[in-house]
């Protein structure tokens, strides 16, 4: 690997430890302004949590000893403390829980993005201005401008109540579609439009025309040429994708009442389970930082310009 | 038959603001291996006519009407299948910008050896000694080497060689070459147009060579087109045009060259701006910048006359020349024709 | 030998020279025009993006009028009144359908203005409360984004003009929060900002607006800065390398016009177009805050807060979440497609 490539994997590895490092902090501290402090602000916590609160987190030390107690427990144990809300639970196992569910749902809503994503924004770019291109635009203009929130609401009304297709609750299996084609829908019709743009962009390019000047047959200009560099912003997105799908998962597990992280989140919200929202925001956030870390690093990998220097 | 015969072409670009007509009929043939130069300033049409006879025209172009023949084969509505296998083939062409125009992705070797299995029944291994074999034509060093590297890291000037071992891996008929050493530096300009040269003793092509550069016109080509908003000005061997231009903007093309001879004079560009080719007007497209426009100019385009057999212009300048001569008369009294005799 | 005939009608007057105006004559030059007007005109003749701008229009008027005039307000339970039993024959009343109540006093000879959206649980009128959680919603949007050009200007300019470690340091908190994931960090804030400054909020000047509302635009304006601020410092720079160019190539005043005609409107509508692309976001991210509960306090609507009460009766009364859905939805597109509009018609680089 070249020292380029090195240096720069070591910048991002960095910046996204300290990210990491500032959102701890920030949750820490903010949760702490809520008057009372977290974990006291709520008055109907039994006894003996009370006692394992004082216990572990020393309610009458000085602040900064609290947040240092907190960082050593989270970053060496994963230990989020118990939960407020949820007698005789750990959070991070409730973390835990949740997110069998959600990065099962995330990851079958990311692949349906990907696939049928550039499926689609391909076929868009080579039929320009043709009919099938301007009805993917359409359909994909409409989705990209409904928040994940209204989409879901939507399909629940037609596909869950009125035509009674798919179950409304998502704890089975079958209530899973209408959720994971939710979440999957933004994410699909921005890549349909990212891929779409990017490959016109590329089959502008001079080297394309350089390609149908030698003779090569437009199949093999779009798929041999064109794609493999058309895909290049499309890496950039993934992380940017996870984001949303982790963000759209707290509206969508609301909605179809998915047992995921996301209900738990704003369950814990609603509900002021101050650990739970803090140990939910650091798990949620780091999980986002990674991916967009990953997809960072991938890109420049991928781009042949840098790789091989 | 002249290798390649082009006959009243005209290409037009089908833009939201309206029609662009690129080329608006221009004729002129290509014989076998000679060096065919096309000058013009941008939005000439030179380029759009090189690309127009290998089709590869932006999706919003198109030939409007007119014949281009390769070795007697109409092209024009030829179709896909048939234009594929000219490409590369018989017709190359290279661009002006070399870095741009191999693909960032693929190996110098992968991007030649593609044109050579497209065309050729040679296996993989025979595409690759044709490849290195052609690298070294064009005196590129360790052809091996750079069989596997890709685009960035050679130089300018080494990519345009490369452009020229990929364009002549086949054989063709007819290299164009649309403006090959603009984007070059002075230095290696010259390189690239001695290796052009002796690869043209050498291999015996036809060569377009598409410039705004009237100093390679003279290097280069045994005759020379001059375009100027998509028509023909004048056409014919370079010394005819270089020392006898018979039309106006030729004549302020060369006369804008700063050379020894005027360097204490003051630099005498054309003045004016190009046409708007949107709004073609109906006379002759040069008429609003051209110190010597008639009446007849203005309403009338001027068609081509011979000048000698080396030599065609379109301007109504010979015209007038010729009545002062008296080699030509006008009306259409039947009677009064004179007869004249010889060149204009 | 060679006959020269002429195939047209010309005599000798045909060849005397042309004049001046005959050879401008010839050329019809396009009107050059300013920047902006040009780029107006583009925008006029994008059909998308003129309809987008009418729709925004024409739904940021009604939000403004319609309460005005129209009879109920968003927050009157219209069955209680103070002394008297709740009259729950005004609850989940279905559009245009009237209470009990209200069909003694039609018949009575009195006037009762329909419902069209009917009414919700508490007996407010429902569609009197999606318009005025429309006004909210563009509201937020709008000042949301003010707050951002103005932060983001702000410290982008400095970070520009400044350089050196200002600007480094700069650079680097704007990386830092940038990174940061937006969505988690402006639900945490929320959700505790709403609690902790909430009773010193409801005690000011500032309680009409609401808690929720200033801890929401407290948010934005912490975390949503960072791309204007970038964007600001990237324009400021190329104009100061422009600058610094033009002055070495010695071109004294023509320079400095060049500067002025074509780089500073160039740079005021890139941040013009961001802006505006802004506000559909800024909308979107308030309304799923209020969707989660953690946006307007009850009882102001948000149109994101009624598609969210909405969910408890879908099965009966599905209208009650289709219609903020797509008030939404037609606001966020029309606002990205006239944003989209925008950057077609005034950005050069596309030209």
């Amino acid at each position: 690997m070249s020292t380029k490539l090195m240096s720069y994997i070591l910048k991002r590895l960095v910046l996204a430890l300290l990210t990491v490092w500032v959102v701890v902090t920030i949750t820490f501290f903010v949760m702490h302004a809520v008057p009372g402090g977290p974990f006291l602000a709520e008055k109907a916590i039994s006894e003996a949590v009370t006692k394992q609160l004082e216990a572990k987190y020393g309610m009458d030390k000085p602040l900064m000893t609290q947040y240092l107690t907190y960082l050593r427990d989270v970053g060496t144990r994963f230990d989020f403390g118990p939960s407020l809300k949820q007698r005789g639970r750990e959070v991070a196992d409730i973390i835990y829980d949740g997110m069998k569910t959600s990065v099962k749902l995330g990851l079958i809503a990311a692949s349906i993005a990907l696939f049928f994503g550039i499926i689609l924004g391909t076929i868009a770019a080579i039929r320009r201005n043709k009919i099938i291109d301007k009805v993917i635009m359409v359909i994909t203009t409409a989705f990209v401008s409904m928040p994940s929130f209204i989409m879901g609401s939507l399909l629940l009304v037609l596909f869950a109540l009125k035509l009674e297709l798919f179950p409304a609750n998502g704890s089975t299996t079958a209530g899973l579609v209408l959720p994971i084609i939710t979440l999957a829908l933004y994410p699909l019709a921005y890549i349909t439009r990212l891929v779409r743009s990017s490959m016109l962009d590329v089959l502008g390019q001079d080297y394309i025309r350089t390609a149908h000047a030698k003779g090569v047959s437009r199949t093999k200009i779009i798929f041999g040429h064109a794609l493999k560099n058309s895909l290049i912003p499309v890496i950039t997105y993934v992380g940017p994708m996870l984001a949303y799908i982790v963000t759209g998962s707290l509206v969508v597990e609301k909605i179809f009442a998915v047992p995921g992280i996301g209900r738990a989140f704003v369950n814990s919200i609603t509900g002021r389970d101050y650990p739970l929202i803090m140990g939910t925001t650091i798990v949620l956030s780091v999980l986002i930082v990674v991916m967009n870390l990953v997809s960072d690093i991938l890109y420049k990998v991928v781009d042949p310009r840098i790789t091989l220097e | 038959m002249a290798l390649l015969e082009i006959k009243d072409l005209h290409v037009s670009f089908y833009t939201d603001a309206g029609e662009v007509k690129a080329v608006n009929g221009i004729s002129f043939d290509l014989e076998r291996g000679k060096v065919l130069g096309i000058v013009g300033e941008s939005g000439s049409g030179k380029s759009v006519t090189a690309y127009s006879v290998l089709q590869i025209l932006e999706n919003n172009g198109r030939i409007v009407s007119g014949s281009i023949r390769i070795d007697g084969q109409e092209l024009v509505g030829a179709g896909e299948k048939v234009m594929k296998t000219i490409r590369g083939n018989k017709i190359s062409i290279i661009f002006q910008d070399p870095m741009t125009s191999l693909n960032p992705t693929y190996t110098i070797g992968r991007q030649i050896m593609e044109a050579i299995l497209l065309h050729t029944d040679r296996t993989k291994e025979q595409a690759y000694e044709r490849a290195v074999e052609m690298l070294r034509l064009v005196n590129i060093n360790e052809p091996e080497k750079r069989m596997k590297q890709y685009p960035f890291e050679l130089s300018g000037g080494m990519r345009q060689r490369v452009m020229i071992a990929m364009a002549l891996a086949c054989e063709p008929d007819i290299l164009i070459a649309d403006e090959p050493t603009t984007a070059l530096d002075v230095t290696i300009q010259a390189q690239i147009l001695e290796l052009m040269k002796s690869l043209q003793e050498e291999l015996g092509m036809a060569i377009i060579l598409i410039t705004h550069d009237l100093g390679v016109v003279a290097q280069m080509c045994d005759e020379v087109i001059v375009m100027y908003a998509g028509s023909i000005c004048e056409q014919g061997t370079v010394d005819e045009i270089f020392y006898n231009p018979r039309h106006e903007y030729t004549k302020g093309l060369l006369n804008s060259i700063p050379t020894t001879a005027t360097k204490d004079q003051k630099l005498k560009p054309i003045s004016g701006t190009p046409i708007d080719l949107l709004n073609l007007p109906k006379g002759c497209p040069f008429a609003p910048r051209c110190e010597n426009a008639m009446k007849v100019c203005i309403n009338h385009p001027a068609e081509p006359m011979v000048i000698n057999e080396n030599h065609v212009a379109a301007c109504w300048m010979n015209v007038k020349k010729g009545i002062e001569d008296g080699n030509i008369v006008l009306n259409s009294k039947a009677d009064d024709i004179k007869e004249g005799g010889g060149q204009l | 030998m060679s006959k020269k005939l002429l195939s047209l009608q010309l005599d000798l007057d045909d060849f005397i020279p042309a004049t001046d105006e005959e050879k401008k004559y010839m050329v019809q030059m396009r009107q050059s025009t300013t920047f902006f007007r040009d780029g107006v005109k583009r925008l006029l003749k994008n059909k998308v993006a003129t309809a987008s701008f009418i729709i925004i229009v024409l739904i940021t008027l009604l939000s403004i009028i319609l309460p005005m005039i129209w009879p109920y307000s968003y927050d009157a339970m219209l069955g209680v009144s103070p002394g008297k039993p709740v009259d729950a024959s005004y609850n989940n009343l279905r559009p245009f359908e009237y209470g009990a109540t209200e069909k003694k006093l039609i018949e009575q000879g009195e006037k009762v203005f329909p419902h069209i959206l009917g009414t919700d649980s508490s007996g407010r009128d429902y569609f009197i409360r999606v318009v005025y959680g429309t006004r909210i919603s563009l509201a937020v949007g709008f000042f949301a984004s003010i707050i951002v050009l103005v932060i983001g200007m702000t410290i982008g300019s400095i970070a520009g003009y400044a350089g050196g470690k200002v600007d480094l340091i700069i650079m680097r908190i704007v990386d830092i929060i940038y990174s940061l994931p937006d969505m988690l960090m402006v639900i945490l804030l929320a959700s505790v900002l709403r609690v902790a400054l909430g009773e010193q909020i409801d005690n000011s000047a500032l309680s009409k607006i609401g808690s929720n509302i200033i801890s929401l635009f407290i948010v934005f304006g912490v975390l949503y800065w960072v791309s204007m601020a970038r964007l600001i410092r990237g324009q400021i720079l190329s104009l100061r390398e422009q600058e610094y160019v033009l002055a070495a190539q010695s071109t004294g005043a023509k320079g400095s016009w060049i500067i002025r005609k074509h780089l500073i409107p160039n740079s005021i509508s890139v941040v013009i177009i961001s802006t505006a692309l802004q506000i559909p976001n800024a909308i979107f991210t308030e309304s799923y805050l209020s969707f989660l509960g953690l946006g307007v306090n009850a009882p102001m609507p948000s149109l994101g807060s009624l598609a969210s009460e909405a969910l408890n009766g879908l099965a009966s009364y599905p209208y009650r979440l289709v219609v903020p859905a797509v008030v939404i939805s037609l606001i966020v597109l029309s606002l990205n497609l006239f944003g989209d509009g925008l950057r077609d018609a005034f950005d050069p680089k596309l030209n």
